[in-house]
């Protein structure tokens, strides 16, 4: 019987034939944790007699959640994590490089057949480059750490079939909402997903890190996106030494469930608080005024979102009732957005930009909303209390319906602002 | 032998242990005490080594912290025994070793006694009745023998010879 992707990384990373089902000791390939887990992976380390990193180069350490750091607890934890990472020489981005889900493909640290885990549930992005990247546990990466590998169950696969021409005004963000709102919090709890389809051909790897980012909240252990031209242009400027394996589903792959999207008529969509899965398209999203605007976080920080917002945003102005708070993803997109103009233009509408990092996506600081206001945001998750209040309202959308929102100070369809 | 104490579907991590507890102390010894607060306020005093935690479907959903699992065998659970388990809290509590039974517990009531033995059986001692639990694959079963995924690993790899 054919194989799908995650069962042909897992059994090679196992090193024998394994099927859907199966319980099994696989090598991983790379190992994440940040700020926002690392104390947590640190004191589960102790657990461990003789505890060592075994691979130092596998081993990333990302500083993101909190810098800079908003408290002396913080500095002395993110202290801790320096002093780690300088002990056992594990490769560190300390704060203001970025948030670990941009640098890790930014940098080239993730590629084509690698097994990679990471102590952060949005780990799945890196699904984007056609590898099995998924979240774990503190007491999980620690053992990865110290023994190089660590138990999968073996998920089965489901298989999302995009086709369709993007529509004008929509994007990949909007895709993704659809996609979690179609499926439901737990509609994919434990699968794997693999995209297919002619969208998906057409999408580019920045599209493809955010349809994989947030595919976690559907529930799913990974998101495994095609080896195509799309990767290889992608992958080319990063210059990658070593050898990288593309991985393909056999023509006879088992999966569980198929589904089919056609996303030729799809509107740009909102979920509305306080479940991801809680999407309406924007037609019947009308008159919500908004607080705060929120650009920025793992799912749609990157350059295509500065130059998508700036497109918008040129020679407009932010509502006055409207404070605009941007956070990119990493330096190297600042200096693109500086490159391109897309900053200066943000900052000319009146935004407010933060160092690269989390910002306020997780509520520690950067920007924490007022008790009974609406935020918009671009980031995946709108529960409450995310962004450090319980008492604010959180709607997700993508950059350009959130610098069309900024500008009318309401949500606001972007559609009329890309003529 | 211990006492089974039921609760119904869908218990979340912060029913298992509070958050606002969590700010004061992350030591599951001192947190112990106020497991299933929010549910069942003084649970955590009464509850004795040895005994069990029977619910319905889901259990242990919500955030993924490893602190709901330390808490639950701090309390001296013998084991959890539910239809179902939310992921994370299923792979955390094999990881750390706390016993994890998957089984229809319908028939299970508060203050049943349960007993459970090396072939996957529940007996329940009050009714005189017998459960079968779903068997563990045999991996994880080993994990869970070992004492947890440490004490696994430490024993089949120690770290000298990879
Ligand atoms: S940006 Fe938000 S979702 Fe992404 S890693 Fe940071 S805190 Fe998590």
């Amino acid at each position: 019987m054919g194989k799908t992707i995650a069962e042909k990384i897992l059994g090679y990373h196992a090193g024998g034939e394994v099927k859907a089902g199966d319980f099994v000791l696989a090598k991983a390939d790379l190992m994440m944790g940040n700020d926002g887990s690392l104390p947590l992976v640190f004191e589960a380390s102790r657990r461990i007699r003789e505890f060592g990193v075994r691979s130092p180069e596998k081993t990333i350490m990302v500083l993101d959640h909190y810098c800079p750091s908003p408290s002396k607890e913080v500095s002395r934890l993110q202290e801790e994590i320096r002093d780690f990472a300088r002990e056992y020489d594990c490769l560190l981005y300390d704060c203001g490089e970025g948030i670990c889900h941009r640098l890790l493909p930014e940098n080239g640290h993730v590629l084509p057949g690698m097994l990679v885990v990471g102590a952060d549930s949005h780990t799945v992005t890196y699904g984007a480059l056609n590898l099995f990247a998924t979240g774990v546990g503190s007491t999980d990466l620690a053992v990865a750490m110290n023994w190089g590998m660590l138990w999968f169950r073996v998920p089965e696969t489901i298989r999302l079939q995009i086709d369709g021409n993007l529509p004008r005004g929509v994007f990949a963000k909007d895709i993704a909402l659809y996609i979690v709102g179609s499926m439901g919090s737990s509609g994919a709890a434990s699968h794997a997903i693999e995209f297919r389809g002619s969208a998906i051909d057409e999408m580019d790897v920045e599209g493809r890190l955010t349809l994989c980012n947030m595919m976690v909240e559907t529930g799913a252990k990974a998101a495994i996106m095609p080896f195509d031209e799309m990767t290889d242009c992608w992958l080319k400027p990063l210059k990658i030494q070593g050898d990288h394996e593309p991985v393909k589903a056999d023509d006879d792959a088992h999966y569980e469930r198929e589904i089919a999207y056609d996303i030729s008529g799809l509107e740009p969509q909102i979920a509305f608080p306080h479940e991801v899965d809680n999407v309406q398209p924007i037609s019947s999203t009308r008159g919500v005024r908004i607080d705060m605007a929120f650009l920025g976080t793992c799912t749609n920080g990157g350059p295509e979102d500065f130059k998508t917002a700036a497109r918008i945003l040129r020679e407009r102005r932010v509502h006055p009732g409207v404070r605009f708070i941007v956070s990119p993803a990493s330096r190297k997109v600042v200096e693109e957005a500086l490159a391109d103009g897309s900053y200066q233009t943000l900052i000319e509408s009146g935004a407010m930009i933060n160092p690269p990092g989390c910002g306020p996506c997780v509520g520690a600081h950067g920007g924490i909303p007022a008790d009974h206001t609406n935020v918009l945001s671009t980031a995946n998750r709108n529960f409450l209390g995310r962004m450090g209040n319980r008492e604010a309202n959180i709607y997700l959308c993508s950059p350009a319906t959130l610098a069309a929102s900024v500008v009318r100070g309401e949500i606001t369809d972007p559609r009329e602002f890309l003529a | 032998m211990g006492v089974a104490h039921t609760f119904g579907d869908d218990i979340n991590t912060d029913y298992i242990i509070a958050s606002s507890r969590k700010r004061d102390t992350v030591d599951p010894q001192k947190l112990a005490r106020y497991l299933m607060e929010d549910i069942r306020p003084g649970f955590g005093l009464q509850v004795k080594k040895g005994d069990f935690l029977v619910a319905g479907r889901n259990f242990g959903c919500g955030s993924a912290m490893e602190i709901a699992p330390l808490v639950v065998m701090a309390a001296g659970i013998r084991a959890v025994i539910a239809k179902s388990y939310a992921r994370s809290f299923y792979r955390n509590a094999i990881n750390l070793g706390l016993l994890v039974l998957e089984a229809d517990t319908d028939s299970i009531d508060e203050g049943d006694l349960l007993e459970i033995d090396h072939s996957g059986f529940i007996h329940d001692v009050t009714k005189g009745e017998r459960i079968q639990a779903r068997p563990f694959p045999p991996l994880i079963k080993d994990i869970l023998d070992a004492g947890g995924i440490i004490p696994y690993m430490e024993r089949k790899y120690p770290r000298s010879s990879p």
